[in-house]
């Protein structure tokens, strides 16, 4: 059996992949959405910022800045879910992925439930991928601020996957 | 807020401001607010289509308006929307939603929109939902 592979090595190809993937959204740049990972799970984090905001007397987060923050959460997962056993394996490299930034799954559909009124402070999401085929999949994505129990927002949305040729 | 002119309505909400919406037409339950393609909103760079979450802002955005442009409506928050995305919007071009808020009851607005790009003939996306819904007393 070959040694372990070393931490630094592994934590290094997981981090690089992720970064390329979420920086090569603009959108999830101007929201100043950021991604924490530990092993292979994912939590999206949406920093406060005073333009988020939609209702300013209350305040609350904008409906739309929900909508987006879930959206957004659901397809860098999806496309972290996709691409981790090529990065694991070594079929693809992070640096093949920043040279030829992978494709990503087109949103068919996707609907929120806003449960409760979004504060003006940081929020957290993470998405759960309930079905992956070749072409369709189904995503749930849950975000909270306080308590991780007390969902403020969740969302399913269905994806079409990007067609990959000789991976 | 019902009693501001229409484009103080999108003005008083920074992220209607940010994404740069401006609302076109206003009243009696119907809403069209446009936003245009800018670089920052793009979801996929391979493509420069808007990202489906800012289509998902501008949507909110223009159903929450048709209801507070609803006869007596004094405050309003969104309670579940969908969006079906249609077809990618052509990169460089405005995105215009028109909503109607179809139906009331004492406290729930339903709302349908739709979406499009310069062709107007062929929806991005079309969405449905239901609003919290607050009405003035009766004098």
């Amino acid at each position: 059996m070959p040694p372990p592979e070393p931490v630094q090595q592994v934590k290094y190809r997981r981090d690089s992949a992720l970064n390329t993937l979420v920086d090569s959204v603009p959108y999830a740049g101007f929201l100043g959405i950021v991604f924490e990972r530990h092993g292979d799970e994912l939590t999206a984090v949406l920093p406060y910022d005073a333009k988020l905001i939609g209702n300013p007397v209350l305040p609350a987060l904008h409906g739309g800045v929900i909508a987006s923050f879930l959206e957004v959460t659901a397809i860098i997962e999806l496309s972290w879910a996709m691409l981790w056993d090529e990065l694991e394996s070594g079929r693809l490299t992070p640096e093949q992925m920043a040279a030829s930034l992978p494709r990503l799954p087109k949103t068919i559909d996707f609907t929120v439930d806003y449960l409760r009124t979004g504060l003006p402070r940081d929020g957290y999401a993470r998405a759960r991928v309930n079905r992956s085929g070749r072409r369709y999949a189904s995503v749930h994505v849950e975000a909270w601020q306080d308590n991780r129990a007390r969902l403020f927002a969740q969302a399913t949305g269905h994806f079409l996957m990007p067609q990959r040729g000789n991976g | 807020m019902a009693e501001n002119t229409p484009q103080e309505f999108i003005n008083a909400l920074p992220f209607a401001g940010a994404l740069g919406m401006r609302l076109e037409q206003i009243g009696d339950g119907r809403a069209q607010i446009s936003m245009g393609w800018d670089p920052r909103f793009v979801g996929d760079p391979a493509t420069g289509v808007i990202h489906g979450g800012a289509v998902s802002a501008l949507m909110d955005t223009c159903s929450g308006a048709a209801v507070m442009s609803y006869p007596g409506a004094l405050t309003t928050a969104t309670i579940d929307l969908r969006i079906d995305y249609m077809r990618a919007a052509t990169p460089g071009q405005r995105i215009t939603a028109r909503a109607e808020c179809y139906h009331v009851t004492r406290r729930v607005a339903f709302v349908r929109a739709t979406a499009h790009d310069e062709d107007s003939d062929n929806p991005v996306a079309t969405a449905s939902g239901a609003f919290t819904f607050d009405r003035r007393e009766a004098p």
